[in-house]
């Protein structure tokens, strides 16, 4: 019995104790953004790297969900005479879930992958000991740019995930199943209400975060050379991907 | 001067450094010797500030590291270069960016004193112009390590510390490194701590030398009273004999 509390506590306390260990890296990460020296470069950089070059993978996938939703949706639709709803469904499928939960995924696979190894290659290759020994932060001049970058990114990449979705929806919908283009997006105008696009944009922002922050995380800590670099961007693809399903029951589950 | 005091540390379970007492004279170039994996590099990262001990000081001109403060630590970092094994270089720049970084960072000086300043630190480890647009994947081993030298230099550090400085390169590049030490030593007189085991080539450059074994320093002295030593494991591993009980 009590050799069971006793594993039950350790375990319980090394948990805990990781848990602050992985909240603090992010909060000193993010204090960091309101001490000098500003890195508004540095940022730049990343928005470019985490942001435009994710767009080819975002648009490519935006559009054939939306293609998808189109067919499925009008299909669907049809056996009950309301074909002109299609417009709101896609748009509100979108909107609502698939737009930031969809992106959240892309970006990790893309971008999230790549910091993880760029940092833990930076690691085990003592760039990031070189950098403190220069009485430069790692933590400044890696991570907090990528995290701000992936706040800025991730809403923007969302938006356009959404509208490149709708558009999808509409070339299978309208022009090709026929649907009218008026009952099409006024039936979208009517159905999204600013709840909607406020919960899908809370959404990207907290997605992006979390993204950013667990690959910077599993790249800051590796360990054990070339292995251990592919080991963390493993477990930072497949945390994030777990913790962007959950966190997206969690804020739908607030916003309903 | 550097004084390590009683300094403790267990890494993966493991006591790695168990006692380490050492004092490194200012001005001179101290050489810790060891066989592979006995924690030297270890040692240098406590001097470095990048590992704090479970117990024991780091006492730096008075300045106690293990108790500083991160902004302490920070400025004490101003007066530190370090060399490290595989260079550290930042692949993402090119030679003259990584040679200019510290400046870049840390200095408000113009861009052509930056380029002077960068220019003669490359000249001074004997590199030539045309490396300065290469990033460091285009250089050879022993390159790498003479672009992290000027790097470690371009500040005038009071300390510099080598990690390993000639690990994997060949003979001449061996002698070119130990020789861009001594002659950097001579031009600036920062106080030196080089971690190596390439003996006896290393005792060429040592104003002082000390044996890491079993998380101690077993033996210290100057090149010629190390040589002497009666210690079985100092001479054994100055005799590069084979231990077959780790064998």
């Amino acid at each position: 019995m009590f050799t069971v509390l006793g594993w039950l506590g350790h375990v319980v306390l090394r948990w805990v104790r990781n848990t602050g260990h992985v909240v603090l890296f992010l909060l000193q990460a993010l204090a960091l953004a309101f001490a000098p020296p500003f890195r508004f470069r540095r940022i730049l950089q990343e928005v470019f790297f985490i942001g435009f070059k994710s767009s080819t993978i975002i648009l490519l996938t935006a559009s054939f969900t939306g293609m998808v939703l189109g067919l499925q949706g009008y299909y669907t639709l049809r056996k009950f005479g309301s074909e002109s709803a299609l417009g709101s469904a896609v748009a509100l499928s979108l909107i609502r879930e698939l737009g930031p939960v969809l992106a959240a995924l892309m970006v990790s696979g893309r971008a999230g992958s790549a910091i993880t190894a760029e940092v833990g290659i930076m690691r085990i290759t003592e760039q990031l000991d070189a950098l403190d020994t220069m009485a430069v932060n790692p933590l400044q001049f890696v991570v907090m740019p990528k995290l701000l970058a992936g706040l800025i990114s991730m809403p923007l990449l969302t938006a356009i995930f959404d509208v490149v979705g709708i558009l999808g929806g509409y070339l299978v919908g309208v022009v090709l199943l026929g649907v009218s283009s008026g009952a099409y997006f006024s039936g979208m105008v009517q159905s999204v209400e600013n709840v909607d696009i406020h919960g899908g944009l809370v959404k990207s922002v907290v997605f992006g975060l979390l993204i950013i922050w667990v690959a910077c995380y599993k790249g800051y800590y590796t360990e054990r050379g070339a292995e251990g670099v592919s080991k963390a961007t493993t477990e930072a693809v497949v945390t994030s991907a777990v913790l962007v399903l959950a966190f997206d029951y969690l804020i739908t589950s607030f916003f309903m | 001067m550097i004084k390590l005091i009683n300094l403790v540390r267990t890494l993966d379970n493991q006591r790695v450094l168990n006692g380490v007492n050492l004092e490194i004279p200012t001005g001179k170039i101290t050489v810790i010797i060891g066989k592979s994996g006995v924690g030297k590099s270890v040692l240098l990262k406590h001097i470095a500030g990048l590992i704090r001990p479970d117990s024991g000081s780091i006492l730096i001109d008075g300045f106690d590291l293990t108790r500083a403060s991160v902004r302490e630590i920070q400025e004490f970092r101003k007066r530190l270069g370090v060399l490290f094994q595989g260079g550290a270089l930042f692949d993402s720049l090119t030679v003259f960016e990584n040679v200019a970084f510290p400046l870049r960072e840390k200095t408000r000086l113009p861009e052509a004193e930056i380029q002077k300043r960068v220019r003669e630190r490359l000249a001074q480890v004997n590199l030539p112009p045309e490396v300065e647009n290469k990033y460091p994947d285009e250089l050879s081993g022993g390159m790498k390590k003479r672009v992290a030298l000027a790097r470690a230099l371009i500040q005038e550090p009071e300390i510099l510390l080598f990690d390993e400085p000639v690990t994997g390169l060949d003979p001449p590049m061996t002698n070119t490194i130990f020789h861009l030490i001594t002659k950097t030593h001579l031009e600036t007189g920062y106080t030196g701590v080089v971690v190596s085991h390439d003996i006896p080539k290393v005792f060429e450059i040592a104003d002082f030398v000390a044996m890491l074994h079993g998380g101690r320093i077993i033996a210290s002295g100057t090149p010629e009273e190390i040589q002497r030593c009666p210690d079985p494991v100092v001479q054994s591993f100055l005799r590069g004999e084979v231990d077959f009980l780790e064998a």
